[in-house]
């Protein structure tokens, strides 16, 4: 065993009771050095992960740390050993402040007995100023942004030494603008001599990153690439096994009778201040329009408006001609209006559902679903099969719990419902957060095939290249306000940029309205 | 309604609710509901009894209580735990439990099927008169209430400092909240549940305890919904020491007003609903702010 690596794993082996998790999986990290290991979801990255912080008890296989071997190691001996994890969801409680996190489990005492909050402060101050992290050890967790609340973690990982740190697809829940920072204080870590392993499904991150890159498929190791020697294309295919569009092609658009118009709509928060002030919109048939901002700019209200989930306190809706201001879900559906929402888990499925069930939810109460209030549940199933088979739903199962499908097959099945019967209007919020090339490569593709059959689309992203790619024209919300709107394909990244963050140069290039300046509310961040 | 008889009985009707109030927060802070607290003071009141019968020192009482109590939860920790059942399930099935078995043994013991015979108080504390005026001045505040009243108070601070001032108490709360980020820090979440259960289970033995030794005899089902009371006062007092004895001496001042009621023009029968009815109403208007430890019912 060389000196120079930190860890190295052996033919890692893990069965769940449906599924190879790792199938001889090897890893080798070295000293030093920001490792990334890309992969679709599914494919036996967080497993393998799981296994080096000793999660998971592995079925065979050998881990060594330093050149040492462990054998039927826990969390504390990973811990012990110098290994720290920034889990994916973040492990950090609500209720207490950043330093009770930092120190939970590992408290530093005075008296005997007492719990020294003044050490741990100091000790959490320490850390945040040593690596730029900026965090208030006395801040209430709920109070945190997500990019703070990962610097938490972070702090918690160092806090107990650790001198490799596993990261969890640590980008995913951030901002473009956190994404950078985070990765100035990764960069921090490395020249302090610290070892990184960073998992993701981002190649851009990869490439920028990483020195070293494992790909996963399938539960085995694709390949060990230097990330100096690689490109994207190469890495996406190494990950799933076959050329991926990276950037889907986008015909012109025919668009034709506006199908939703909103005019001056405006929305009252939870604190009675306004989360949406005067938005006026229009999309017509055969054309998407996305609609870019940091996230908790109003997105999030303005598609629960348009989709009945939320009241309007002014302003109206239409939708094919028709007002349909207030109206309630079930009648904006009926109206043809699908709704891809954020939060797939929380509404887009019922997790302790089948497939076949969440494939009809929204439609349940109609023909050929039900008739006289009782299920038809041959039609159901008949319908689930079509489905699946469609748009290859992974595993081919109807009868399967929604909660156990990988999230981007999870995203799979709400398109399929949602897509299904031809919406006039498809209200589609982050259709691709935290799904992996395939099925990113899937939904884009599906959006614009929709688009051209004729739908109208509402595309909300947080995701610029995203927006960039398929919309065929851009509106920016700031502050519940839209501060510019842009024919598609007609404006840089740069430029969204500064109007998302209600910059001044909003103006150029569009009919920007003058933002006011104030930093987004907390009110409406979506947490 | 606020003379002082009314407030003497108040805070002496309050105490077993404070002890059980206690148990409950420690318990539910861990992340487990314990409905089984009525379970628990019937226990600890049936142990007391026995053991103060059988050596004639009501401190053995006090003991015996503490430990019955904690071996009753001991039921609702491997159950709700380790077998990972449903939290208010087990909860229940311990109150009937103690129903049951508190009479059966009653009549075992001292073959009555309503109560045991009178055994011995407890002594109130006290400092001899000879060492002087001082002890006399002492004498006032110490020896006008039984010593547990005095117990009950101290645990309140105790429970508070232990709660927030201690690496046991910051971990206790934080499996009560995310045992997922517990675990993987390296502490064991099942250890601080079963930490949390029997503890419950010891603060709620004593609160039994307390009841049959004030009352020195056993009475089949006496702990008569104070468990459920003690536990909608910790809700009331929002899962803290402090708030869960303000919400024990309002409900402790409504039984000792309605005790002065008894006898008058109003039927009985409603006199007795103010407690209850108070709780309710307190719940109600209090309720949906407070906000319950996060992972409270789910097993881990």
């Amino acid at each position: 065993m060389s000196e120079r690596h930190a860890v190295q794993m052996r033919g890692i082996t893990k069965r769940y009771p449906r599924a190879l998790a790792n199938d001889r999986v090897d890893l080798d990290v070295e000293v030093g050095e920001v490792h990334a290991i890309v992969g679709e979801n599914g494919a036996g990255k967080s497993t393998i992960m799981k296994v080096l912080y000793g999660l998971t008890p592995p079925d065979e296989g050998s881990i060594s740390l330093w050149g040492k071997e462990l054998s039927g190691h826990r969390p504390a001996d990973a811990i012990r050993e110098g290994v720290g994890m920034v889990h994916q969801h973040f492990m950090l409680v609500d209720t207490l402040t950043v330093a009770e996190n930092v120190v939970l489990g590992a408290e530093p005492c005075s008296h005997g007995c007492l719990l020294d909050v003044a050490a741990a402060r100091e000790r959490v101050r320490q850390l945040s100023s040593e690596y730029g992290l900026s965090l208030d050890p006395d801040d209430l967790i709920e109070n945190l942004s997500v990019g703070l609340e990962q610097r938490v973690e972070i702090v918690k990982v160092l806090y107990r030494g650790a001198k490799i740190l596993i990261l969890d697809e640590p980008t995913g829940v951030l901002t473009p603008q956190e994404v950078r920072e985070l990765f100035v204080i990764l960069r921090a870590l490395r020249e302090a001599g610290r070892t990184i392993i960073f998992i993701t499904h981002k190649l851009e991150e990869v490439l920028e990153l990483a020195d070293r890159i494992t790909v996963m498929r399938d539960g085995r190791v694709a390949g060990v690439v230097s990330a100096a020697a690689t490109t994207k294309e190469e890495l996406a295919r190494m990950m799933v096994g076959r050329d991926v569009l990276l950037r889907v092609t986008r015909e012109e658009a025919r668009p034709g009778e506006p199908v939703l118009q909103v005019a001056g709509l405006s929305a009252i928060g939870r604190k009675g201040s306004h989360v949406l002030e005067g938005i006026d919109l229009e999309v017509r048939s055969g054309e998407i329009l996305g609609v870019a901002g940091v996230q908790g700019n109003g997105q999030t209200e303005l598609v629960e408006v348009i989709t009945g989930l939320r009241r309007a306190s002014a302003g109206s809706v239409t939708v094919c001609g028709r007002e349909t201001t207030n109206r309630s879900p079930r009648q904006m559906r009926d109206l043809g209006v699908a709704h891809i929402p954020e939060d797939r888990q929380a509404r887009g499925l019922v997790l302790g559902f089948t497939v076949a069930e969440n494939l009809i939810l929204g439609r349940h109460h109609r023909k050929p679903f039900s008739s006289r209030g009782l299920l038809s549940l041959d039609d159901i199933r008949t319908h689930a099969e079509r489905l699946i088979e469609e748009h290859d739903l992974r595993p081919r199962d109807p009868d399967g719990d929604a909660g156990h499908l990988s999230g981007g097959n999870q995203q799979k099945l709400i398109v399929a419902r949602e897509f299904d019967g031809g919406p006039a209007l498809l209200v589609a919020s982050q259709p691709t957060r935290g799904v992996d090339i395939g099925a990113i490569e899937f939904v884009h593709t599906s959006l614009l095939r929709m688009r051209d059959q004729g739908a109208a689309i509402l595309l909300i992203s947080a995701e610029l290249t995203e927006i960039m790619t398929l919309s065929d024209s851009i509106a920016v919300m700031y502050g519940g306000k839209i501060v510019a709107q842009f024919e598609g394909g007609a404006v840089g990244e740069e430029e969204l940029g500064v109007a998302m963050t209600g910059g001044a140069g909003a103006s150029a290039g569009g009919s920007a309205v003058r933002s006011d300046g104030r930093p987004p509310r907390h009110e409406m961040g979506a947490r | 309604m606020f003379e002082l008889a009314v407030l003497d009985s108040a805070l002496r009707m309050a105490t077993p609710l404070i002890l059980a109030s206690l148990g409950g927060l420690f318990s539910e802070r861990s992340g487990v509901v314990n409905i089984a607290l009525e379970g628990i003071l019937l226990t600890g009141a049936f142990a007391s009894i026995v053991a103060t019968y059988y050596t004639g020192n009501p401190w053995a009482g006090v003991f015996a209580g503490v430990f019955a109590g904690v071996l009753i939860s001991l039921i609702h920790a491997i159950v709700s735990i380790v077998f990972k059942a449903d939290q208010i399930v087990s909860g229940v099935a311990i109150n009937l439990l103690a129903m049951g078995l508190t009479q059966f043994l009653t009549w075992i013991v001292w073959g009555s099927s309503a109560n045991s015979p009178s055994v011995q108080g407890m002594a109130h504390w006290s400092l001899p008169e000879i060492w002087g005026p001082v002890a006399r001045g002492v004498n006032v505040v110490i020896s006008h209430y039984p010593p547990l009243v005095y117990v009950a108070l101290i645990l309140v601070a105790v429970s508070h400092v232990v709660l927030f001032r201690t690496p046991f108490g910051l971990r206790l709360r934080a499996t009560g909240e995310h045992p997922e980020a517990v675990d993987t820090l390296g502490v064991s979440v099942h250890a601080m549940r079963f930490a949390g259960v029997l503890l419950s289970g010891a603060f709620a033995g004593l609160g039994g305890a307390f009841l049959a030794l004030n009352t020195h005899q056993f009475v089949k089902n006496m702990s008569a919904g104070r468990g459920f009371i003690a536990l909608a006062a910790m809700i009331f007092g929002k899962w803290s020491p402090g708030g869960a004895l303000a919400a024990c001496l309002l409900f402790g001042y409504a039984e000792a007003v309605q005790m002065g009621f008894q006898g008058q023009a109003v039927p009985t029968q409603f006199v007795q609903m103010i407690p209850y009815v108070l709780t309710m109403v307190a719940l109600v208007g209090v309720i949906g702010r407070a906000r319950p430890p996060a992972a409270i019912g789910k097993p881990y």
